[in-house]
């Protein structure tokens, strides 16, 4: 039997019919052909699938279509400006040639702007660790750690700012 | 992943009805173990019945001398309550450890209790904190809950509604990760509490554990060199190609010792 | 362009695309009326097949096709291209079975194919896949090189003796059994170089389209070296190769992996022109681990010879290496292609190595970054290392005394290598200052006060990159003035569209915004032998430098005859003479050239130009890493506190991508030395870490800040004086550790460690040390 999923990805309304089984990621690769969100791994380890579901970080390869039903997803496509400046998190992992391949990239924008979110002012150690669930075989992680390290504090000098003014 | 029908519950009844009526139906909390599972397709349910819409089962409440966690309430949430943190550091500390961030927003304290991974962080903590596992049904006290490898007390279409935490004098949490996996290979929360003081341990066995030698031990003197020598028998620990039986109640014996060094720092 | 040119660390031009999430890898794409393949795997490490039983998966709902060798055999399409050209001990000439892309007789390794189903979509196949019914006759299995060596082993292939697949001699056997014979000093080790995997992030996969009108099959795959599997291609499917177009998207990280054409192309392939629809596979990353090829894999006997000044006189070294169940074109090279660099940057005259090859019951092997360079490396540097414990010499003055001087280039090894340059006492002072390696016994005593052990390491290894070989690219300027640029080279990630880019940018002055960069297409690839073993930098980069020369000169010409003067200056894209006040640019000559008016009589129409360079000797990057480890006595943990690397890969063309490039290296040695290993159970053959739950990945908590400084000697083997930077630092990351950590664990009577380091290994040797006598 199909299911009717409704809901909001990158900003616009979206709707498909799935199967039980058909994953988030599935349904936005697939169903959407928004193929930035990648999937590497069975296990729930390497984070090439995440996405904010209702603004924080998820695999999408653990979650099924149906489960994000009236959730609001953000994939990796969505995250530059409508102008299509690119997020400080993405300039930054340019700056700082935080990706080779680009397989794990979309995942680890994704996880490095969470971490930007729930850990401003985070040291490098952390930022280490926060990549617990995040598997990149090109660069060894030195560029993503620099480059989160700085669009963080990007981040959240900007929203300090906004909040000022 | 094989198919199945999903559903969603609206009510605790609801779920039960469902539960009940499915062939071989499966609750859906957090998800975090049990899609993996299906994904590599090493179950087959008829049916899952999410609970996602139960918004009662959410959330952090402190009541008396216990931190009561509602079953579908995700680690992230844990992790990050200021009452948890105020009640029991050492709780909310390895909620912020499990897994990684994605499965702490995720995962569910409900899923994980039921589930009883062997390697799962918070069964150390139900019997470290001497918890109760409250359920649609009745209440399970934790040091009767784990029977076996992802065998529990739950009978069939029970379904946990919240985790009942005492609060301790103090205790801590320390974890030996997996290599590979990043599960718990060794996971001891030492807990000490007026009646006495609990060694709880998650990773090392077919499911979590208390050293009662150790904890006597603490009773005694609450001090690292208290439970230094104490050896765990390893014959009934589990071991892989990463961290056979021996080694892992070898890191309990350090890990003990560790957690009463950070008490008593 | 100053901006972009050479020397500059330039952001690279391909990461907005990636970034945004527009990667185009071949799982992203789907072709109209697309169908979806599952490949049934050998549940068995080696079993005859009974009995093949597809009718309940063709009646399942959704399929479409199922294949099996039958199939395969009846198509007229051929076995997979198998790797030849060594001999036996005895002078015969190698084995060499039969590759099939479907086995129907007998399974040789768990995750051998067996059946293809094909259904409307990926999941009803792998349904319906569960559905095949295969009896098999399981057999006695074999997964270790050296047991498959003995007498009385399981033969993987009945007719191939010993299990031996070729072995493979080098250096001056008479003179190194001599100088050890005669020898002061012999240190004697045993080692073992584990099983890795490449674990790409972006599994394989591939499309086969065949267009039956047209009697064309087109493949979008994952690949390295897209002229050469189309040829590879062309001898698997007996086709000739104007009739196959092969394509690679982006590629998700190769490391050599994905180098060869594994049997699901042919599968793919096969299915689509049976069906007359395009169908796609892509591994799961649990099937991945079954299907992918691994890597390294030996065991290995070394000896090096001392004199009394310690200095080395001879090495001799005898390897016993896996080949996995089969071989493929270059997929046995890690074995014997690279052992120059077990000579190292040393004067040691005498050398002989001794390699068998054993196929055994386990995956195909492939190349694995550094293919033998990171094994042979391991084996000198550790080597050194135990000699200077032997002899109570501190480590970094033994390679010293040991090491080639930049007077004796070029020079001749004992081996094959033969170095035309290198200032390698330079090199490693350089690091020994990074590190402060004068003051590590203070940092080691106050290590020690906290209760842990610290210990440094040093390597200093070499290796051959890029070559000897080809490469080709090709500059077209359109009718606007902005170029396409073609390359025969196909990056899996290493950055080749920047660097080229910011060639043709510097040397024609057209912004890289305004130049497109192509790769991976066979209809669109004149010349190229494509991107492996370290060699774009020096080839493709010298490749697309001489197309731009010749971009050059012919616009001077047409410049020339423009500005009606006899020579015209030529600096950033702009040409000029001392005879006019006119000028002109390089893009205002572009698009003069597209009219026969604007240019000398007889000269063709267009700014166009291919080039191929050819590299008649490869080069030799070199570069000392040293490393501080500290360990839990306790836990056995291991936690790396210091990681400095001096490095010479000759003219640094973008020191950014530099960096990337020796990090991520070095992030793999290091999962090599203290994480990483393929397991198989030794009785059945089946493989003990199928899955990232057990295969266990270096995240980013593993590193700490890797120094880097490039202390370049360039070189005259290219156009540009690069040497190659792929490779290197995972071919010092594995001794370095190993002598770090075994530095950190000497005191207490350990001699040696084996690969992977687990915590719980180094736990228990430590606790062996503390019960052996003292």
């Amino acid at each position: 039997m199909l299911y009717d999923v409704k809901m909001t990805v990158n900003g616009a309304a979206v709707a498909g019919q799935v199967e039980a089984r058909t994953l988030l990621a599935q349904f936005i690769r697939e169903h959407l052909r928004l193929t930035g969100t990648h999937v590497g791994c069975d296990t729930t380890q390497c984070g090439c699938c995440v996405v904010h579901v209702d603004g924080v970080a998820v695999k999408s390869c653990t979650m099924l279509a149906v489960q994000a039903v009236g959730r609001s997803i953000t994939t990796i496509e969505g995250l530059a400006a409508a102008d299509g400046t690119l997020h400080p998190m993405q300039e930054a992992f340019r700056e700082h040639h935080g990706l080779q391949c680009g397989f794990c990239t979309p995942g680890m924008v994704m996880m490095a702007v969470d971490i930007a979110r729930r850990k401003p002012g985070a040291d490098e150690k952390t930022v280490r660790h926060e990549l617990e669930g995040n598997i990149c075989r090109c660069t060894g992680y030195q560029g993503i750690v620099e480059a989160i390290l700085d669009g963080s504090a990007k981040i959240n000098a900007a929203r300090i700012n906004s909040a000022e003014a | 992943m094989h198919n199945f029908d999903y559903h969603r519950a609206a009510s605790l009844a609801d779920a039960a009805a469902k539960l009940k009526g499915a062939e071989d139906g499966k609750l859906l909390a957090g998800g975090m173990t049990l899609l993996p599972t299906l994904k590599n397709r090493l179950a087959q349910p008829s049916d899952l019945i999410d609970l996602a819409d139960l918004g009662d089962m959410r959330g952090v409440s402190i009541e008396g001398d216990e931190v009561v966690i509602r079953a579908m309430t995700p680690h992230f949430a844990v992790a990050t309550s200021l009452e948890v943190a105020a009640a029991i550091p050492a709780l909310a500390a390895l909620a912020g450890n499990i897994g990684d961030p994605a499965v702490r927003h995720r995962g569910t304290i409900g899923g994980s209790v039921a589930n009883s991974d062997p390697a799962a962080d918070y069964p150390a903590a139900v019997l470290g904190l001497d918890a109760t596992v409250v359920t649609n049904e009745r209440s399970i006290r934790g040091d009767d809950y784990f029977l076996g490898l992802f065998e529990t007390a739950l009978r069939p279409g029970e379904i946990i509604t919240s985790v009942r935490f005492k609060k301790p004098k103090r205790a801590h949490y320390l974890k030996f990760r997996h290599p590979a996996s990043g599960y718990a290979v060794v996971g001891v929360m030492v807990a000490q509490f007026a009646a006495g003081t609990r060694v709880a341990v998650t990773g090392a066995g077919p499911c979590a554990f208390r050293v009662k030698a150790m904890e006597e031990a603490l009773d005694r003197s609450f001090t690292p060199a208290a439970v230094a020598d104490i050896a765990v028998p390893h014959a009934d620990l589990m071991g892989d190609i990463h961290c056979s039986a021996e080694y892992r109640a070898h890191l309990v014996k350090v890990y003990a010792r560790r957690a009463v060094e950070a008490l008593t720092a | 362009m100053g901006e972009f040119a050479l020397g500059q660390p330039v952001s690279r031009f391909e990461d907005p695309r990636l970034l945004r999430g527009g990667g185009r890898y071949v799982d992203d794409m789907v072709l109209p009326n697309m169908a979806y393949g599952h490949v049934v795997r050998s549940p068995h490490a080696h079993a005859r097949i009974l009995k093949i039983d597809v009718s309940r998966a063709r009646a399942a709902p959704g399929v479409v096709a199922v294949l099996t060798g039958e199939d395969w055999a009846k198509s007229g399409f051929g076995d997979l291209p198998t790797a030849g050209g060594k001999k036996r001990r005895d002078g015969g000439k190698m084995y060499r079975p039969k590759f099939p892309a479907l086995t129907s007789d007998k399974v040789r390794y768990v995750g051998d194919p067996v059946v293809f189903v094909v259904a409307d979509t990926a999941a009803r196949a792998q349904d319906a896949a569960e559905l095949v019914e295969i009896d098999y006759e399981p057999l006695p299995a074999v997964t270790d090189s050296i047991r498959a060596a003995e007498a009385g082993a399981p033969l993987v292939h009945e007719d191939c003796e010993n299990n031996i697949c070729f072995v493979h001699l080098e250096g001056d056997k008479a003179k190194t059994d001599a100088a050890i014979a005669a020898a002061r000093h012999v240190v004697r080790r045993k080692f073992r170089l584990s099983r890795v995997y490449a674990a790409t992030m972006e599994t394989r996969g591939s499309i086969g389209d065949y267009d039956r009108a047209a009697d064309r099959y087109t493949c979008y795959t994952t690949l390295q070296r897209a002229l050469n599997f189309r040829e590879e291609l062309s001898a698997t499917l007996h086709v000739p190769e104007s009739k196959l177009r092969v394509v690679a998207g982006d590629i998700g990280g190769s490391f050599g992996m994905k180098s060869g054409v594994f049997n699901e192309v042919g599968m793919v392939l096969l299915a689509s022109k049976t069906l007359s629809r395009p169908v796609k596979w892509t591994a799961s990353r649990s099937e991945a681990f079954l299907a992918d090829a691994h890597g390294r894999d030996n065991h290995t006997e070394a000896e090096l010879a001392l004199d009394e000044r310690g200095k080395f006189t001879a090495l001799r070294v005898r390897s016993v290496n896996n080949v996995g169940a089969y071989t493929q074109p270059g997929s046995d090279s890690g074995s014997y292609s690279n052992l120059g660099t077990l000579a190292g940057v040393y004067t040691t005259p005498a050398v002989h190595v001794d390699v068998t090859g054993c196929y055994t019951n386990t995956n195909i092997m492939r190349p694995f970054r550094g293919n033998g360079r990171p094994e042979a490396a391991f084996v000198i540097e550790r080597l050194v290392d135990i000699a200077a414990d032997e002899l109570g010499v501190d480590p970094a003055e033994l390679r010293r005394r040991n090491m080639i001087s930049p007077d004796a280039m070029p020079f001749q090894t004992g081996l094959s290598f033969n170095y035309d340059c290198g200032e390698f006492e330079k090199v490693l002072d350089g690091a020994l200052e990074m590190v402060d390696y004068k003051g590590f016994e203070a940092r080691r005593a106050a290590a020690r006060e906290r209760g842990k052990l610290r210990g440094i390491g040093i390597s200093y290894t070499i290796e051959k990159a890029a070559g000897p070989g080809f490469e080709g690219a090709e500059v077209r300027f359109d009718r606007t003035g902005s170029i396409t640029l073609v390359a025969g080279s196909v990056t899996q990630g290493q950055g080749h569209e920047t660097v080229f880019k910011q060639i043709v940018s510097d040397r024609l002055g057209i912004h890289p915004d305004e130049i497109h960069y192509l790769q991976g297409d066979t209809d669109q690839v004149f010349l190229g032998e494509g991107t492996g073993g370290s060699r774009t930098s020096a080839l493709g980069g010298s490749a697309v430098f001489s197309a731009t020369e010749k971009v050059v000169a012919k616009a001077r010409r047409i410049a020339a005859h423009m500005l009606q003067v006899e020579e015209v200056d030529y600096a950033e894209g702009v040409f000029t003479s001392p005879k006019t006040n006119r000028s002109l640019t390089m893009r205002e000559v572009a698009r003069s050239a597209m009219s026969p008016k604007n240019l000398p009589q007889g000269m063709e129409i267009g700014l166009n130009a291919n080039a191929v360079f050819h590299a008649s000797r490869q080069n030799y990057p070199n570069g000392c890493h040293i490393i501080e480890v500290e360990i839990d006595p306790e836990t056995g943990v291991t936690s790396i506190e210091r990681y400095v690397v001096t490095d010479d890969v000759g003219v640094v063309m973008n020191p950014k991508l530099l960096k990337g490039q020796i990090v991520g290296g070095i992030a793999q040695g290091v999962g090599q030395m203290v994480m990483e290993e393929i397991r198989f159970d030794d009785q059945s053959g089946q493989i003990l870490t199928g899955s990232f739950m057990d295969y266990a990945m270096p995240h980013a908590e593993l590193f700490p800040h890797i120094d880097i400084k490039a202390m370049p000697t360039p070189t005259k083997t290219n156009l540009l004086g690069v040497k190659g930077a792929g490779e290197a630092g995972c071919v010092g990351a594995l001794p370095a550790m190993a002598n770090a950590m075994v530095d950190a664990l000497s005191h207490l009577g350990v001699k040696d460690i084996v690969m992977p380091a687990t915590p719980e290994r180094v736990w228990r040797m430590i606790e062996e040390a503390k019960r052996a006598p003292a």
